[in-house]
Order: C-alpha cells, then structure tokens, then sequence
C-alpha cells in the first residue's frame, strides 16, 4: 500500500516480559529521533516464517532483540543464514529466518542483529535498571547508525562489525 | 482407555526416560517415561513445568487496559486473548454480545477469522508438516521447515504467504500488526477504509485456492496410510466448542455444544455465561496445568477435548460451501459419528483454515465493514465473561470489577489447560501401543511429540531472548542417576554429556 523503504529495523520481544521489552522500547524511542523516509521500523511479540517476507527487497535489515548472550550494554553483528534449531518452534531466531529467506529468494540482503543485555523475564515485570542502562546506550547507538541514506547506514553498519568494544555500567 | 499409565504401581527402580522440552510446540512442557528393564512402559506423563499466573498478571489493573495488556500472554494468540477479553469487557459496560453494531460484529469476525487463518497455517505447514510429509522416523535434520521448502517449495511458499496474509487481515482491522487495539469496551476503534478492504481483497482468491489445495494435501496424506493414521495416538473422548443457534460451526460467539465420543448431546445451546457450573478443573500434583471435566460426568469420565477436531465434529454443518464440502467427506472417512483419529486434528484445522479463508472473502465483500457505526454503550456491570473458539479451542476469560473499575478477580481456562487430558492419554496411548517394550531411538520419541503437536498445544507464554529456550534430553538410570544427557541450545549449538 506504500512504498518499501530501503532499511528495515525490526523490534520483536513482549513488552509485558520485563526485560524482553527492550526491542520494542528500542524502537518506541527511535520512532521520534530518526527520519523515516528511509527506514521502516516493525515490532512484533516473536519472529516468525512470514516476516521472511518483510526482508524483501530491502537495502539492509537490523533486528532487534534482548539477549542473555550479550557480554556488553549491546552488541551489533552481522547476521548469515543459519540453520539452527530455532525454526522447530514458534519462534525463530533471525539468523533462521534468513535462512528461510535464502530458501526462498536467494541471498539475502545485509543484515545486523542489535542484541541489548537483558536480566530478568518475567511476565508482569517492568524493565530492570541495569537493562534500562543497557537500553539509553542501545538508543544512542542506534540513532549514530540510522543517519542519512541506506547506503550511508549500511557503511556505517558494517564499520561497526566486529561488536563495539563498549564499557558495561557499573 | 490408557489412565492405568498415568501413576506406576512401584515406581522404585523403574528407568525414567524425560524429553524437555516437547519441540515444536509453544512454550515449555515436557515428557516422562517411566520404564522396566524391559523397556516396558509403565508410567507416561506430559508435565507443564511453568506456572504462568495469567490472572495475578490481570488483577489489580483497570478493566479499559485489557484488550490490550492480554495480549501479551500469548506471542502466537495474542488476537485471540484480545477478542476473549473485548467480549467480557462489553459486558461490564453494559453491551452484550446481541448488542454490537453489526460493523463491530463483522469486524471482530474478520479479525478474527485473519487470526484462525495465520495460526492454522503456522501449525499445519511450519511444526507439523514436516513430520507428515516426510515420516515421523524420517531423518531429525529433514524434520524442519527448510526442509519442506527445499522439497516441496510451492507448498512450504503457501504456508509462508497464507500466514502472512492472516496477519495482514489482523494489522488492517486492528491499525497495527501487534498491540492493536481493534476491539474496545462497546465495539471497535476503527472500520476498514476501501483502501484496506481493497488490499485485503486483491489476493483473497489466491488465498482461497491455497485453502483448498492445503485440504486436498492433508486430505491425501491421512488417507494414504489410513489405518496408522486413524489409530495413532487416537483415544476417545468427549467433545466441547461453541457453536451456531442453527447448529453451524462458530468461531467467535455462540452457546457452548458438548457432545460424547459416541455423538450423544451432554449439552447444547449453554449459555457459557454459567460455565462454573458446566467445567470444573482438577489440580494433579504433578503438573502445573489444571484438568477440567464437565461436572455433571464427573473427573473420571467427564474430561473433553476442545479445539479444530472437537469443532468439526460438533457441529451439524460448516457455513461456507468448500469448508462444508470438506466437512462432509472428513466426517464419511471416520464411519462413524465422531472422528477420534488425534492425527485428525491436522485435517479439521485445514477444513477451519478453509473456512477461514471463505469467511474473510464474505466480509470483505460486505459493506459493514467499512461503517462508521462501531461503538455501543449500556450500564456498568461487575462481573463480564467473554468466550471464543480461539485456534486450539475454546478460551474463556472471566473478570470481575470494583467500583473503582479495577479488576479484582480473573479466571482464565486457555484451549490447551482443556486439552492437557486429552494430550496426556495420547501420551499414553504411543507409549502403550508403538514405544514399550522397544529400545527408544530418537524417531521413537519424537513419535510422543508428534502426538502432542497434534493438539498444536500452547503451553506457556513465549519468551525467546536470545539464549532462551534450550532442548535436554535426559537419560536415568534405575537409581535416578543421569548417566547421559543431550543439550540442544536456541542457536543450534548440541552440548553432548554430563557437564
């Protein structure tokens, strides 16, 4: 119904999980501070086979998650088609799902996962404090990433790549 | 039946075989078996091993937050908690279901029917048809959805797109593919523009031709091997849903219609406004999910599966032309009144996705969709109950409020907590009929997990940081050592022996 835009920044997590709402808190505070000519942001509770869809035609793409893996405030990869063991359950991880999508249309376009240190889980939780931290450098990040055109952010993205070597908060 | 397998006689010094997590399935929940030394079994159970406290979450917020906070118990059926929620809530405003503009009504249908539709199709094509299409004891590295798109691309394509077009129908009526707020107290927020009806009508036909085809496939995959199918995991039980005043199946609203396993009505037409005096629910000391039974048949006899099989063979006819076609020719395959097959459930869901599809083009063809007249509103109400046919079965959410307008009180029953008896006795009946007495492999187990999947179960809320989610298999041994243990993390990575 409208025109696709070039990036694509895709939030998922549940934001009534404590800190798994880091991905969509991302993506509420990026809403207002960078332009969205070029860039598309969705959010959604969980990845799924059908958003194999959403990369299409992109000039790059950047999930957002929460992760328990991260070591730092946040972490910024490049993402390759994997076939984990993530498409056998309602959720997939992205590097799945790009894996779906090289089934169906080839390689895919480049594409960045942004990983924000989360604690705690629960339903009903609020956002821990650590994770908030985590979640103020994240936005800075994100908004020093998603400036001028899609060629510029996909530069910018992968001079990045290898992780930022960032100080964890006290 | 197979109740004899739930609680062993002497369970010292029996081997205890766990799977945990059950693949493929929402949420965590996982299998033990206890075994002789012959391998026979002697004890199957599935276990819910999260307590998710869905009504701790709802207590103490203000009732107006419901439509949207409920949404968040569940990553796969979020539209199906909002729908349920939106029903009760109408009621403490004083609107009753009778009451709703007819755009409201066929707005919250199509929504709902878009919902059906992308769960349908994410079950069926994404978690199951690996297992169908290429053998339960096909190679584990096949048993995937890659697989199925590199060898059978048009059919693992449809299953990607009729899932995307359901959540297209979900993100037109409600404004946003999550946390939408399509359904509020009294109605809806918002009708479809022509622009929305317009988009949503240009691949409908499409979508409906991948229906069919998706009909004839599971149709020809149970009926090629039709005994193993009919007999696999296939117990007998008694049967809930809601259903038409004429008979017809319902998804969104009606009374609740009950039947036995030989087809005799318990009840019909029930005002599901009562349903604390139709269901009670047991607590087993061993799981965390509850297990209802319809009180006039008691614990023993009582119990009753919900969802697609409970649905089609509840109702006396579907009422879209395809879906009743197929209707028809499932209900002839089984010879008798009600179909048991638990495999069966693939075929009745397909039969609901295809009606599905037809219900969506019948709405978007009305123009009551695009009304302006979306909101009604009565007196407040303490107490509302809203119940669905949500995709894996009836759902009932009960609230009850203060003058404040703070809920106070919160009951759910979720479609899964009413089939976890049903999915037990299937447990029990592989176990039974095809795993004792042999050295289990793993085709084997995941022969357990295909009878469970069946029931496209939804046993806890999602959550999937990264990291999350890990599968372990245990192996103990008559002294309840573990003597060897199998990892399988979120990423793939296998963690092989005792740390």
């Amino acid at each position: 119904m409208t025109a696709l835009k070039p990036v694509l920044v895709f939030a998922y997590g549940n934001p009534s999980r404590g800190d798994d709402a880091l991905g969509p808190l991302l993506l509420e505070a990026l809403e207002n501070q960078v332009g969205t000519n070029t860039v598309e942001f969705i959010v959604d509770f969980q990845l799924q086979i059908e958003h194999a869809l959403d990369i299409q035609g992109r000039r790059v793409a950047i999930f957002v998650d929460a992760s328990v893996k991260a070591e730092m405030p946040y972490q910024f990869s490049r993402l390759m088609p994997l076939r984990d063991r993530s498409y056998t359950s309602h959720a997939m991880s992205p590097a799945a799902l790009l894996d779906v999508y090289q089934a169906l249309y080839g390689s895919p376009p480049p594409t960045f996962l942004l990983g924000i240190a989360g604690l705690s889980f629960e339903l009903g939780e609020v956002l821990s404090p650590d994770a908030a931290q985590n979640l103020a450098l994240a936005v800075e990040f994100a908004c020093r990433l998603l400036s001028g055109s899609a060629e510029d952010i996909l530069a910018a993205a992968i001079k990045v790549v290898p992780p930022l070597d960032l100080p964890v908060p006290a | 039946m197979y109740e004899h397998l739930e609680t062993a006689v002497n369970p010292a010094g029996l081997k205890r075989v766990v799977v945990d997590p059950v693949s493929r399935v929402e949420g965590h929940g996982k299998v033990t078996l206890l075994l002789d030394a012959e391998n026979r079994v002697q004890q199957a159970r599935l276990h819910i091993v999260e307590f998710r406290g869905f009504e701790k979450f709802i207590q103490g917020r203000p009732y107006w937050e419901l439509p949207v906070l409920v949404q968040r118990l569940c990553g796969i059926c979020p539209v199906s908690h909002h729908l349920a929620a939106a029903k009760a809530i109408d009621q403490l405003v004083g609107v009753d279901p009778a009451d709703l503009t007819p755009a409201a009504d066929k707005l919250r249908r199509l929504l709902h029917f878009g919902q059906v539709l992308q769960s349908h199709a994410l079950h069926f094509f994404h978690l199951s048809s690996p297992d169908l299409l290429f053998g339960f004891d096909s190679d584990i590295a096949k048993r995937n959805v890659i697989a199925v798109l590199a060898e059978y691309p048009e059919i693992g394509l449809q299953g990607v797109k009729l899932r995307k077009y359901g959540q297209e129908v979900i993100r037109m009526v409600s404004g946003k593919r999550v946390h939408g707020t399509g359904a509020i107290p009294g109605g809806m927020n918002k009708a479809l523009s022509r622009d929305e009806r317009d988009y949503l009508l240009q691949d409908i036909d499409q979508v409906l031709a991948w229906a069919e085809s998706a009909v004839a496939l599971i149709k020809s995959v149970h009926t090629a091997n039709l005994p193993y199918y009919d007999e696999f995991a296939t117990i007998r039980s008694n049967y809930l849903g809601l259903i038409k005043p004429n008979g017809a199946m319902e998804l969104y609203h009606g009374g609740i219609r009950a039947k036995t396993d030989s087809g005799t009505t318990i009840v019909d037409h029930y005002d599901y406004c009562a349903y604390t005096d139709l269901i009670h629910e047991e607590v087993r000391s061993w799981s965390y999910m509850k297990f209802p039974y319809l009180t006039a048949l008691g614990k023993a006899d009582g119990w009753y599966r919900v969802g697609p099989l409970a649905r089609v063979n509840n109702c006396d006819f579907i009422d879209t032309p395809l879906a009743e076609a197929a209707r028809v020719e499932f209900k002839q395959h089984g010879g008798e009144a009600m179909v048991h097959s638990t495999l069966a459930f693939h075929w009745a869901r397909l039969i609901e996705l295809l009606h599905c599809a037809e219900g969506i083009k019948i709405l978007l063809r009305d123009s009551d969709v695009m009304s302006s007249h979306l909101l009604v509103q009565g007196e407040k109400r303490y107490e509302g109950i809203g119940v669905i046919e949500a995709p894996r079965g009836t759902l009932f959410h009960h609230y009850q409020i203060d003058d404040n307008d703070i809920v106070t009180k919160a009951n759910l029953i979720v479609s899964t907590t009413s089939n976890n008896m049903g999915m037990n006795e299937s447990v029990r009946q592989v176990a039974a009929e095809y795993l004792s007495g042999r050295e289990l492999t793993e085709p084997l187990l995941n022969s357990l997990e295909v009878a469970i999947r069946a029931y496209d179960p939804c046993l806890s809320c999602a959550t999937h940081a990264v990291g999350k989610m890990p599968l372990q298999l245990e192996l103990v041994d008559a002294e309840g050592q573990v003597i060897d243990r199998l990892i399988r993390h979120s990423d793939g990575e296998f963690e092989h022996g005792l740390a």
